[in-house]
């Protein structure tokens, strides 16, 4: 009989896990962009400059499904309108690209963009101020969604809204804030959104290295927001919001605030979900309402249930295959997607319910377990 | 029933305590009083206010009239569970309900007395003194050898014993421990009986039970509730001879 029981679980910063990470990071810093500048266009291994803002875009959706999967693969929260704070770390973006094209619009108006000049507006509303410079826009591109995420939270959690009642007023959020950003009188662009954008800290976005440059941002991005991550779930507090999702109550009767708790990660998801964001639209180029659609944030959900929920490396994964499957299928045979994007979700949910990586660390679970002479499935 | 103690002499205060669902009178000026360092068994058929009366001591449910102290000063008929948990009041539910993901040590360990805001649970570290206070408990239980375990693999009576474990470790003051044998096993039963004795040499406990065999072997003042106040108060032999118990008891 062991004197002193075991620790909680194997350390989370096992250096097998740093061996993995680094591996990881060399790869996805290191390989495109030498695969992009070094290597001649016409090799098969070569990556084209139109491909490194696509990977950049998936990337941003990886850390958008990340943020997802640290509420809902740990605490228990499906929220079904974490588009909405993507959107808003976008538009935080936006702006700031907006107010860099300066005289170069189609007006040359110095200080108001184009779409406010067409609206015949008189001056810069009061919400734009200080988007001119990066800085504020950066504080903007967290402050935004986290705040919108702590009010909208402690309402919902002070009110001990859980589960499906929870999803749906994340839907009518996003929905809100969509029918909201239509609108011309909001100062956003309306329904055109935001774009023709120029430049980005004094960078041309249109050059093939600036697209780099922001390709290798997002990867950091994801590299942190994964640490930030998995330092939060292997913590105390990971363990205790595993307890809520549980048995919540019974976490309130230990004398844990469950709403402060909840509160806390949901924030936290907020204005991971808005850096992905902010990271998106100068890749793509364009910020508009459509982000926003409750369609968006469904979406995000598969990813994280495809990639495998509560496993934080699922979610990334999830998001960048199924990506990929769409960029793919929407080329080949675009009215075929929405068919395959359900007919993957009832797969999941039916035949694989712990998505790929649970799949894997299932079955590299039952080989352990068999070599080591015990029989499987005697432990769930 | 003789003259009530002063409010502030005694651990556990309630007075006139009312609680209605829908015009349904779960408790009806329901008046008791818990000493401190004592061991009290309440028992009284379905529906006699038992399980609302631990929600209204837990904070789960508001009493819509009514005194309730803790120590004769914390009122807690205002506070939410976070708070009369970290006052030092305990509660094991009817249904063991321990955090089923969670090894057994893990579950333990949440119930620590310690950091429960949510930044110092952010950066808690586990320390020697901790995991001794745990492997310590872990031993009272008798689950050791299942310390690495996820509690959802532990059987019935294991689980019983680790959520009395969680609030063991929790160093309450008043233990609330609702059918704490229920289902359980004659062997199972009678193991959990002498871990409720052992605890109370240090600590008020509150147990709610059906079984009377174990109340009797527990060998303690018993309250006998009846749609939602008291009915009777006294040893076993006391309340099993009351001719009205026997009427609610037995008369149906």
């Amino acid at each position: 009989m062991p004197v002193s029981p075991p620790g909680p679980r194997k350390s989370a910063w096992s250096a097998r896990f740093w061996a993995g990470f680094v591996a990881c990071g060399i790869v996805l810093v290191l390989v495109v962009p030498i695969l992009n500048l070094w290597v001649p266009p016409n090799s098969v291994v070569a990556v084209p400059d139109y491909l490194v803002p696509l990977l950049g875009k998936y990337l941003c959706y990886g850390l958008l499904a990340l943020s997802l999967d640290l509420i809902w693969g740990y605490a228990g929260i499906l929220s079904l309108g974490h588009g909405a704070f993507f959107a808003l770390g976008g538009y935080c973006m936006g702006m700031y690209l907006m107010r860099q094209i300066g005289t170069r619009g189609v007006y040359g108006n110095p200080l108001l963009p184009d779409f406010m000049v067409f609206l015949n507006w008189k001056e810069l509303p009061w919400f734009w101020w200080g988007f001119d410079h990066f800085a504020w826009a950066a504080a903007m591109v967290m402050l935004v969604p986290g705040l919108l995420a702590l009010v909208f939270g402690w309402l919902a959690f002070r009110s001990r809204v859980t589960g499906v009642y929870l999803s749906i007023i994340t839907q009518a959020m996003t929905y809100a804030l969509l029918l909201a950003f239509f609108r011309n009188d909001m100062g956003f662009g309306g329904n055109n959104g935001m774009t023709d954008y120029k430049d980005i800290l004094g960078w041309d976005v249109h050059q093939p290295s600036t697209r780099l440059g922001l390709y290798v941002a997002s990867v950091v991005a994801l590299g942190l927001g994964y640490l930030l991550c998995r330092f939060i779930i292997s913590s105390k507090l990971g363990r205790v919001l595993l307890a809520l999702r549980d048995a919540e109550s019974r976490v309130r009767f230990l004398g844990y605030s469950v709403t402060n708790a909840k509160l806390f990660v949901f924030t936290v998801s907020a204005v991971l979900a808005g850096i992905a964001g902010a990271l998106y639209v100068p890749q793509v180029g364009i910020i508009n309402p459509s982000e926003f659609s409750p369609g968006n944030s469904i979406e995000i959900a598969i990813w994280v249930s495809v990639g495998g929920r509560g496993t934080l490396s699922g979610a990334i994964v999830g998001a960048v295959l199924v990506n990929l499957a769409k960029t793919w299928l929407t080329g080949v045979a675009p009215e075929t997607w929405l068919f395959f994007l359900g007919a993957l979700f009832v797969l999941t949910t039916l035949v694989f319910p712990r998505g790929i990586v649970g799949l894997l660390r299932q079955a590299r679970w039952t080989r352990a377990r068999a070599t080591a002479g015990v029989p499987a499935g005697e432990q769930a | 029933m003789n003259a009530a103690p002063l409010r502030t002499e005694t651990l556990l205060y309630l007075n006139g305590v009312t609680v209605s669902f829908d015009g349904f009178k779960a408790l009806n000026e329901l008046s008791l009083i818990v000493e401190d360092g004592e061991l009290r068994t309440i028992i009284g058929p379905n529906g006699a206010g038992k399980t609302t009366m631990m929600d209204v001591v837990t904070g789960k449910t508001r009493p819509d009239a009514g005194e309730v102290f803790f120590r004769g000063k914390a009122d807690l008929s205002r506070l939410d569970e976070a708070a009369i948990a970290n006052l030092g009041i305990g509660r094991k539910f009817q249904r063991p309900t321990v955090f089923e993901n969670l090894t057994v040590f893990e579950n333990l360990e949440l119930s620590l007395t310690d950091s429960r805001g949510t930044l110092r649970t952010l950066f808690a570290r586990s320390t020697p003194d901790r995991r001794d206070r745990i492997a310590a408990t872990l031993a009272r239980i008798g689950l050791t050898e299942q310390s690495g375990q996820p509690a959802g693999s532990l059987s019935h009576g294991q689980k019983q014993w680790l959520e009395i474990g969680m609030l063991l470790i929790h160093d309450r003051t008043l233990l609330l421990l609702d059918e704490p044998v229920a289902g359980l096993t004659d062997r199972e039963t009678e193991k959990t009986a002498e871990l409720i004795l052992d605890l109370a040499r240090d600590r008020t406990i509150v147990v709610v039970e059906h079984d009377m065999a174990f109340v009797r072997s527990l060998g303690a003042k018993v309250t006998v509730l009846h749609e939602g106040s008291v009915l009777a108060e006294g040893s076993i032999d006391h309340v099993q001879n009351d001719p009205r118990v026997i009427e609610v008891y037995l008369g149906r």
